[in-house]
């Protein structure tokens, strides 16, 4: 059997996982950026706290993924087998990336604009949404894409503790030691983080301001 | 207002003994025991080399620094019993680079401190293209540009027009036409002179160009590694006999020796 007639033939199943693939990706980048990014701003201030979550995310992400999902199964609520404990590992994966060009975001600007800000008698609360933020955004999306293709990767491992996505496609073809159904889900994979790393490069240049 | 019988009834800003030492308490001190009080309407020239703590006695004025001893008094009132949002809010502040924010066109720049005293838009509106006029920049052509699309001048000319916002009536200037180029920089100067002449605003004015200095003060006060060391209008100024005096008025006779052009 060809690699393209498996497609033809599958279009439909492969299709339906690239979708599910893509839902865990989003699910999990979206809790991801709801921790990282208020984390990232709520550290900003606090040095100790800083090199904490920072130390954390880091060593989070040197564990390899097959055995950040093997350590989750085991932990009450949420762990197990299926989605969940693969969103979890997912989110502790992507937190990093985001967290920490957070901080740098936030810290990378001009300090005569931000001493202007104080000296014109903004509030912390407004240098931080109208000034901080706004020119920390390219940076902040910056790491949401790093994120969102390491997720992409990383989420067809998830296919090991039942949590479905193109990882399924790979796992079967290793068993069944057929290319075809291999890329079957390495090729749509691969064209998500493609895709991914294109459109919120895109969207991080609209938002750069120099 | 608690208004204290010790200050003199036209001091807008005065600093009383002031002395402010980095953290911690015990640090070096980058300005000691300084006096002075800069009455209203009056530009009060802070001359002196880098690091004699010019920038710092501005600091000082909008609390974005607190002395560790003695008191600085903004309209009668002590910098530590002030709101410092409200402080700053009555103070305008240009600095050398001007610290404009990059994200904001020129006219939501100017605009910023009236937006946060929520004035209307279309008074904001009128104020921006109001102001753009006073610093010589034609609100059609420069309203919706960013500050990246400006010149070094003209992103000086927004910082003042920034400053003047919301009608402070206290002016803290860090050295505003340090990094011009001598044309536009002696240009700006002219202007901003008689534009302060104009304005009747109290000015705190930091430089360390003597020329600048003569050119723009009611009074100019030379700092000395954080001391104040001599005091006088510019007239009087030139003639104190003070080895830092002397440092500086040297150092005139060779900017106009080389600058020939700037003799005006």
């Amino acid at each position: 059997m060809t690699t393209w007639s498996f497609f033809l033939e599958h279009h439909a199943e492969i299709f339906d996982t690239t979708l599910e693939h893509l839902t865990l990706v989003i699910i999990a980048m979206a809790f991801a950026i709801l921790i990282g990014v208020p984390l990232g701003m709520f550290v900003v201030q606090r040095p100790a706290l800083r090199t904490l979550a920072l130390g954390i995310a880091s060593i989070l992400q040197t564990v390899p993924s097959l055995a950040l999902f093997g350590f989750l199964i085991p932990i009450p609520f949420i762990g197990g087998i299926g989605r969940r404990t693969a969103i979890v590992a997912l989110v502790l994966y992507a937190i990093l990336p985001i967290l920490r060009n957070t901080y740098v975001g936030l810290t990378g600007i001009d300090p005569s604009v931000l001493e202007a800000a104080e000296a014109m008698g903004m509030t912390d609360a407004q240098i931080l949404w109208r000034v901080r933020l706004p020119l920390a955004l390219a940076v902040i999306l910056a790491g949401i894409r790093t994120a969102t293709v390491i997720t992409i990767g990383v989420a067809t491992i998830a296919a090991v503790i039942g949590a479905g996505g193109l990882g399924t496609f790979i796992f079967r073809g290793v068993a069944m030691v057929s290319d075809a159904v291999i890329l079957a889900g390495a090729i749509p994979a691969a064209l998500l983080a493609i895709l991914a790393d294109l459109l919120l490069g895109l969207l991080e240049r609209k938002l750069k301001v120099s | 207002m608690n208004a204290k019988p010790m200050a003199l009834p036209n001091s807008v800003i005065e600093f009383r003994g002031v002395t402010y030492r980095v953290p911690p308490a015990n640090g070096h001190a980058l300005v000691s025991d300084i006096s002075f009080a800069v009455h209203a309407g009056e530009t009060l020239v802070l001359l002196g080399r880098s690091g004699s703590g010019k920038t710092t006695i501005l600091k000082l004025t909008n609390r974005l620094l607190l002395p560790s001893a003695g008191h600085v008094l903004v309209s009668d009132r002590s910098t530590s019993d002030w709101d410092p949002i409200r402080l700053r809010r009555g103070i305008g502040y240009v600095i050398q680079e001007a610290g404009l924010f990059p994200h904001f066109t020129v006219a939501e720049n100017v605009g910023l401190v009236p937006a946060l005293e929520n004035w209307d838009s279309g008074r904001i509106a009128r104020r921006v293209e109001e102001l753009l006029r006073l610093v010589g920049l034609d609100p059609g052509e420069f309203a919706a540009r960013r500050p990246r699309e400006l010149s070094g001048g003209q992103r000086q000319r927004v910082g003042v027009a920034r400053a003047l916002a919301a009608d402070p009536p206290i002016l803290l200037m860090d050295e505003p036409f340090g990094a011009l180029d001598p044309v536009t920089r002696s240009e700006l100067q002219r202007e901003f002179s008689a534009l302060a002449r104009r304005l009747g605003k109290t000015i705190v004015f930091v430089t360390h160009d003597l020329r600048e200095a003569l050119l723009l003060a009611s009074r100019i006060a030379l700092l000395e590694a954080g001391r104040i060391v001599a005091v006088g209008t510019p007239q009087e100024f030139l003639h104190i006999d003070h080895p830092e005096v002397h440092a500086f008025t040297a150092s005139l006779t060779t900017s106009l020796v080389t600058q020939p052009g700037a003799s005006t």
